[in-house]
């Protein structure tokens, strides 16, 4: 109900904060590695750890990935830009204060299209994040006796990429998000698990009533890390400030908390503790100056991204919107789907292929395409060996696609090995038709009676026969000439 | 002019707990300070870039390669409290 007077009543503005963890061999400011599942604290040295003296010195990966996720965004790349510090207090800080960047941010204003829509980038900026807490006794912040730290974590780099207020329905949020984790991905900067926290979002949301145009007071809207619990996130936002405002009341600026359980966002941090960060330049960093060579560079560095394939794919391959959306969302599937083509397939049968049982494969089995064991090469032997008539399209799905993903073995050695092989020569198929006819009498005489029909079960009943080996082709031709003799 | 109001919000964000006489005397100090900050402003910066660092060198940067220096056991000393191989610290209070 709620969402229905919305429509009429309310216009709403959304504004994405993304914060990626980038893919570096080392952390922001020391050497120490960045690896998710090593054992708490194994990878923490004085530095990230924020012991007195030391000083922190910039990976130059990190700023390269910034600049190369700029570049793809579209923005505007600083020649001079700085760290700022930023205070507050929380025990997976250990220096009291994070290394970020405020008034410079490294990129600035560019755009990202979305179904069409050009959706405003504020600016990109590099900070370092944080540890994580383990709360003991509980598994809930308020009922813990203590915490622990692992500061595995900290330090390792991230870029926050600030959307403009341009997002205007939760729908376009999720396809925000999911074409901007398909960029980093591209980039390969950023693995973009939402789940496991590499790509992380937080969502500013604010109603206005429709027709005006200045911005209502916005919440920030915090731990979604789904592209399902955002959209859950503002649908469950969008009605508990419609019910504020309607009941005459004010929304408070704060941030929330997205509950996955309740599906439900909770308060989180009053007005009163609104953030006072006190930002100041990082003495313990010397400013960057960023040449155009450099950026040139980088920029040589950046690979066709989904959008490019988007045009290319339906003018050089004949796909449809639809199938080259899937095929490019992913570089690894699109990566893969060129290379069959390349090595001379059938673009609409490779992208079938791909896109239907190949894909259910993988999903069934939890698997990137990178991930099979199939090459390219395989495929493309499987589709001409389908065209050639060797096999049919049936048999390859049940009997040959599994074992070429699952072990690689070549389609020849399965063929061979289960005695898949079709069967085109007549003599067999006209004794299994033969057979089939003596059965069934009664079809027979229907069929000659010009009942169509009885057709298709007699090429059934043959392929069964057969255990689906006759190529259907014959199987049809030899139907007719028995029939009419 | 530095309030005892802005005193006190001061030392709520650095977590400090002063008494009424320490409020009153950084007060004044912190004034004292900021009035002779001032005279800064005495001098003529049109044109000029404000600086954020006094050494003149930019870019410096190291290659993005792993270095593991320290065991854990090594970087726990310093922890007052640990368990498990994680610090320990007390509950997080709002």
């Amino acid at each position: 109900m709620a969402v229905v007077q919305i429509k009429t009543k309310y216009e709403v503005v959304i504004g994405l904060e993304v914060h990626a963890q980038l893919k570096t061999k080392t952390k922001i400011f020391c050497n120490c590695p960045v690896d998710f599942g090593a054992e708490p604290n194994t990878n923490v040295c004085p530095v990230c750890l924020g012991m007195p003296g030391v000083l922190p010195v910039l990976n130059k990966q990190v700023v390269a990935f910034a600049i190369k996720t700029g570049l793809a965004l579209n923005c505007e790349i600083s020649k001079h830009c700085k760290f700022d510090r930023k205070q507050y207090f929380y025990p997976d800080l250990p220096k009291n204060y994070q290394i970020s960047q405020y008034d410079q941010p490294i990129c600035k204003t560019g755009h990202l299209e979305v179904n069409g829509k050009i959706i405003g980038i504020e600016r990109i900026h590099m900070e370092e994040d944080a540890g994580k807490l383990v709360h003991a006794g509980s598994d809930r912040l308020h009922g813990s006796e203590y915490s622990l730290v692992d500061y595995n974590r900290t330090g390792t780099p991230l870029i926050e990429i600030v959307s403009k207020p341009d997002i205007r329905s939760m729908e376009e949020a999720r396809e925000y998000a999911q074409t901007l984790r398909s960029i980093l991905r591209y980039l390969d900067v950023c693995d973009g698990n939402l789940e496991e926290g590499s790509m992380r979002c937080d969502v500013n949301v604010s109603l206005r009533p429709v027709g005006t145009k200045t911005l209502g007071t916005r919440t920030e809207i915090k731990n979604v890390n789904s592209f399902k619990s955002l959209v859950r996130s503002i649908e469950s936002e969008i009605e508990r400030q419609s019910e504020v405002l309607d009941s005459g009341g004010k929304i408070i600026q704060e941030t929330r908390l997205f509950e996955e359980n309740s599906g439900r966002t909770v308060s989180m941090r009053s007005k009163e503790e609104a953030h006072d960060y006190r930002y100041f330049p990082e003495p313990d960093l010397v400013p960057l100056e960023i040449s155009q060579e450099w950026i040139n560079q980088i920029k040589e560095s950046i690979p066709e991204l989904p959008h490019q394939k988007k045009i290319r794919y339906p003018q050089e391959y004949g796909l449809s919107t639809e199938d080259t959306k899937v095929l490019v969302e992913d570089r690894n599937m699109a990566e893969y789907y060129e290379a069959v083509v390349r090595i001379g397939a059938n673009p609409k049968k490779a992208a079938n292929w791909l896109i239907g049982p190949v894909t259910a494969y993988l999903k069934e089995h939890k698997i990137d395409i990178i991930n099979c064991c199939m090459t390219p090469k395989q495929l493309y032997d499987l589709l001409s060996f389908i065209e050639k008539g060797i096999i049919n399209d049936n048999i390859a799905k049940t009997e040959v696609l599994d074992e070429l993903l699952g072990k690689g073995t070549d389609t020849e050695e399965i063929i061979k090995q289960k005695g898949l092989a079709q069967v085109s020569d007549e003599g067999p198929i006209k004794q299994a038709v033969k057979e089939i006819f003596d059965a069934n009498p009664n079809q027979v005489k229907e069929l000659k009676e010009g009942k169509d029909k009885v057709k298709g079960f007699f090429v059934g009943q043959v392929m069964k026969k057969m255990s689906g080996k006759a190529n259907p082709a014959i199987v049809n031709k030899i139907i007719d000439e028995l029939i009419q003799s | 002019m530095i309030t005892k109001e802005q005193v006190e919000h001061v030392a709520k964000l650095a977590r400090l707990s002063l008494t009424e006489e320490e409020k009153e005397l950084y007060s004044k100090q912190l004034s004292e300070i900021l009035d002779y900050i001032d005279q800064l402003n005495e001098v003529k910066t049109e044109g000029i870039e404000p600086m954020t660092q006094p050494i003149p060198t930019v870019n410096v940067m190291r290659e993005d390669i792993v270095k593991k220096q320290y065991n854990r056991d090594e970087m726990l000393k310093n922890a007052p409290h640990e368990e498990y191989g994680f610090f320990r610290v007390p509950k997080i209070g709002e």
